[in-house]
């Protein structure tokens, strides 16, 4: 085992079991905060696996975006750190038949698979060959991407100002 | 090796970047004295000097005292979060080139990482759950709102400080901070053609840092402490020392983008040799820093605090459609004129 | 490639390491005399009244939200300005083209006085 496999067991094991602190959790505050761990870990994965641009975008909007809404969204949320997540009870079963189900068959495919092991180079830089790809052969993703973001941008807004149209 | 190299390598920065914020605080207790025509400390050792010390000590032994009704596990998590975003910022900074030890080149550079912008971007994005989880945790509705309200600014104006800089990885193409140094080594800083992309710059880096005139996350009159009223001791120390550091990140970032980082025009570093040039470069480095640093410290005594509503128009309906156009203005004459 | 990162997790374990010891140096060098005055929450020499984990404005929420989608058209504006003098007027028209897109659903917010703070 060199160093590599050593950081990258390090890092999954980070991910894994703060993932499950997320899902296990009674305290709906911890579950959000085991969260930001899950995303360390997965970006520290990214950067093993020399996706360094995608590491940071990892860390830039989900750590430093979508985490800080959900933890706007637990923290203001009345009495947010007393409600108790219930675990088991009558949807024990079915979970985990259907949990049982996904990781036989993601195990399976896991297994069957011929894995091509990479015969290139990891690249040196990988934002600038992202860049060039996204402006020439991905360009229609990309500008729709934008029309995506606008769209939300208008739902978001409708959503949250809709009291105030009421009362005008 | 890399890793026993880079160890002693953060080592001596961190214990540097620490020595220098405690003497800001001291820089700063001074020069906001003379500008109110006070003294300012100058009981502990010749001229005060050794305040820093007796603060430090006094901090040390104080008792921790963590509410009742706090949440301890991440009330004592908070500080430490903010801490290691401060200081985890430092590692890509360009402070000189390299020197020459055994005849072997050692770079000054901690992490040369080819994303080096965004990694300080993205640690600075981390730095609001310092503040909102201390604020949570707390249980205290100054700290609760303090942390809220700095939380919302911060994200506001990550916006237009991210936006900003875009400008200068126009003009120099790369996102190494090492790389942007070297563009600029000739004189020809970013400063000179990204001026309103440095005025967005700097407002986004003061509100980002939470100093006056975008300190509401702690304004006294309305807040008490803020996020950190409830904190004692070391642990109300780690916040005040991750904002100096964060203003030494922010303030080494626009050295490095707009003003040349270590690099000095007409001077021909192949002559001086590798070890004094990297002196040299040092120096120029911090010297350029201080100067900001005291831009910071003077902007603080002269312009009021905004009000909330306020900060967050200018952020959002000022500084962000400044940025985009700077970014577009830039984009059509750097074509126009190829 | 990766070994530029190793210093990157060690800088940031000193940090930790750093704010740990810190964060608790006080518990051996500093006094403890714990009284249940001293415990108690600030809340200007009144008997704190309830918790200080009530509901907030919306509006902060509504920032959140909007933070999230602007930061992700700034992501994408950062490969593009490293590749700036190669895609030459071709990318900036691309580029023209999306920020306006944006700049559409931004005078919505503000016509809509999604940011108005009172």
């Amino acid at each position: 085992m060199n160093w590599y496999d050593i950081l990258f067991y390090a890092f999954a094991l980070i991910t894994v079991v703060s993932a499950a602190g997320v899902v296990l959790s009674r305290n709906i505050v911890y579950a959000a905060f085991s969260l930001l761990f899950t995303f360390f870990g997965v970006a520290a994965l990214y950067v093993l696996l020399s996706a360094d641009f995608l590491a940071i975008t990892q860390i830039l909007l989900y750590v430093g975006g979508v985490l800080v809404l959900i933890v706007f969204g637990v923290m203001l949320t009345n009495r947010a750190n007393k409600v108790e997540v219930k675990h088991g009870g009558l949807t024990l079963a079915p979970a985990v038949l259907v949990a049982g189900v996904i990781a036989g068959t993601l195990i399976g495919v896991l297994t069957t698979t011929k894995w091509p092991a990479a015969s290139f180079e990891p690249y040196e830089e990988t934002a600038r060959p992202l860049g060039a790809l996204l402006m020439t052969q991905f360009v229609l993703p990309f500008e729709l991407a934008s029309v995506l973001l606008l769209v939300a941008l208008v739902g978001a807004v409708i959503i949250a100002r809709r009291e105030k149209a009421r009362r005008v | 090796m890399i890793a026993i190299e880079a160890l002693i390598k953060i080592v001596v920065l961190v214990v540097i970047i620490l020595t220098i914020v405690a003497y800001l605080v001291l820089l700063e207790r001074k020069i906001s004295a003379y500008m109110q025509d006070r003294i300012g400390p100058n009981r502990v050792g010749p001229k005060g000097l050794f305040q820093p010390l007796a603060d430090v000590l006094k901090l040390v032994l104080k008792e921790m005292i963590v509410p009742a009704k706090a949440n301890k596990f991440i009330h004592a998590l908070a500080p430490v979060i903010s801490i290691t975003v401060a200081v985890g910022a430092l590692a890509v900074i360009p402070f000189a080139n390299y020197i020459v030890i055994g005849g072997q080149k050692i770079s000054l550079l901690i992490a040369n990482v080819n994303i080096g912008v965004l990694y300080i971007l993205a640690l600075s994005s981390l730095g609001v759950y310092g503040i909102t989880l201390s604020g949570w945790a707390s249980n205290n509705k100054y700290s609760l709102l303090g942390g809220l309200r700095s939380s919302a600014q911060m994200i506001s104006y990550e916006l237009s400080l991210g936006l900003s800089l875009v400008g200068v990885l126009m003009i120099d193409g790369t996102l190494q901070l090492d790389k942007i140094t070297m563009a600029q080594s000739g004189g020809l800083w970013n400063i000179i053609y990204q001026p309103i992309g440095f005025l967005v710059f700097v407002t986004a880096a003061f509100a980002e840092t939470n100093r006056l005139p975008f300190d509401l996350p702690e304004a006294e009159p309305e807040l008490v402490g803020g996020y950190h009223t409830e904190y004692s001791g070391m642990r109300w120390g780690l916040f005040f020392l991750s904002e100096y550091t964060n203003m030494i990140v922010s303030s080494a970032l626009m050295v490095t983008l707009y003003f040349g980082g270590w690099s000095l025009p007409f001077v021909n570093y192949s002559a001086l040799g590798a070890n004094l040039a990297a002196l040299v470069q040092f120096v120029t480095f911090f010297a350029k820093l201080g100067i900001l640093i005291f831009v910071f410290m003077w902007v603080r005594w002269t312009l009021p605090r905004f009000r909330y509503d306020q900060l967050m128009n200018v952020g959002w309906k000022i500084m962000l459609p400044l940025a985009i156009l700077n970014l577009l203005g830039t984009g059509a004459v750097m074509l126009a004129l190829k | 490639m990766l070994t530029d990162y190793i210093p990157i997790f060690l800088m940031l374990a000193v940090g930790a390491v750093l704010g740990i010891v810190m964060g608790n140096i006080n518990r051996i060098l500093g006094p403890r005399r714990p009284t249940a005055e001293k415990l108690s929450t600030y809340e200007s020499g009144m008997e704190p009244i309830r918790t200080a984990r009530e509901r907030f404005s919306v509006r902060f929420y509504l920032v959140a939200i909007l933070f999230i989608l602007f930061d992700v058209e700034i992501v994408f504006m950062y490969p593009w300005a490293v590749n700036f003098m190669s895609l030459g007027w071709f990318g900036f028209i691309e580029m023209l083209i999306f920020i306006v897109i944006l700049l559409i659903g931004y005078y919505y917010v503000i016509k809509k006085g999604a940011l108005q703070w009172q």
